[in-house]
């Protein structure tokens, strides 16, 4: 009988996008374009996995950005990628905060070759925030203000509230 | 521990990047399905590094076919391969009844002509995993009635 060492799912998604980022700098010639495509492919995954976040978490509409932010760390972050960021550094008009990652499952074993100094690796996470939020009514930006790969402490993810989306309602609706 | 969802919703954007300028042609669909077929074999030697650390050495080829098709599919899949079944001359079927990676796909028979592109990263997976387990193959698959297919492996001896 083979007993598997303690091997834990977050290897398939990490491995896997690491050889997706592998890929993207093969195709596109510059850290740039990469950090785009990666914003991009997040935010197509953000849009869809919201309704699966939804239907699972049973959380219920969010009153304001603090409470947002809570789950995003506390449910979001810990159904998804098994870690609870810390929410911190609250703009005064509470309408921008960050999310620190002691550790960042999405690098475990990556380091970045030398040539590849402004790639956002981890910018996928961006597009998918981003996304999901939008789905909610919410435009957001959301950045890496540190990364453990370009030899920060901690990774830091910002987010500011830019503003309410209106829903679009059939016309007739009241 | 990353869920289970999001490698698929992954797996579906990698496909859709993969395919994002295809014209359809059978040249370009080829190259696409070995883009994501390379991407799955490389995925498949890094999960088996860390897989089969404390595992004792496997007594034979059958052996390790079945570490893969009950501890490796569940570990990935959270199922075991359904049905196993061998020539015992180096050929190989893996049915799956229900795998997971196409139930995105409508089980309408329009889509069946999508499936391959399912299917090319976990083909990839098990040639890698079957490479870092010292094994040599061939790894095709084929969808006949979905969500079920069959991954044929052929062991290719050095």
């Amino acid at each position: 009988v083979l007993v598997l060492s303690s091997y834990n799912n977050s290897e398939l998604f990490t491995l896997t996008y690491g050889a997706l980022v592998t890929q993207l700098c093969k195709d596109y010639e510059n850290d740039e374009e990469v950090n785009k495509q990666l914003d991009k492919m997040g935010y197509n995954i953000g849009v869809r996995l919201i309704e699966d976040f939804l239907a699972r978490s049973s959380v219920g509409r969010c009153q304001d950005f603090r409470e947002t932010a809570d789950v995003i760390a506390k449910v979001a972050f810990k159904m998804y990628l098994g870690i609870t960021p810390s929410v911190t550094n609250w703009s005064p008009a509470g309408d921008e905060f960050s999310l620190i990652l002691e550790n960042n499952p999405l690098v475990d074993f990556v380091e970045l070759p030398d040539n590849h100094s402004t790639l956002i690796y981890s910018n996928l996470l961006c597009g998918v925030l981003r996304g999901a939020l939008e789905m909610v009514q919410m435009a957001v930006d959301v950045r890496f203000a540190q990364d453990t790969l370009r030899g920060d402490n901690v990774t830091e993810i910002r987010m500011k509230f830019i503003k309410r989306i209106e829903e679009n309602l059939p016309a007739g609706d009241e | 521990m990353a869920d289970e969802a999001l490698f698929q919703f992954l797996h579906n954007e990698v496909i859709q990047y993969i395919y994002k300028s295809a014209e359809g042609g059978e040249t370009e669909n080829g190259r696409n399905i070995t883009k994501l077929e390379n991407m799955g074999f490389r995925v498949g030697q890094g999960l088996i590094e860390r897989f089969t650390k404390d595992t004792a050495r496997f007594k034979d080829e059958l052996d390790i076919m079945k570490f893969i098709c009950k501890d490796f599919w569940t570990c990935v899949f959270k199922k075991q391969i359904d049905n196993l079944r061998t020539n015992h001359q180096g050929i190989y079927v893996l049915q799956d009844n229900k795998f997971r990676l196409l139930s995105q796909l409508s089980a309408g028979k329009q889509y069946l002509e999508h499936a391959p592109k399912y299917l090319a990263f976990t083909c990839g997976l098990v040639r890698g995993s079957l490479s870092n387990l010292g094994v040599k193959s061939i790894v095709t698959a084929e969808v006949s009635v979905m969500p079920a297919c069959k991954f044929q492996v052929m062991i290719q001896k050095l």
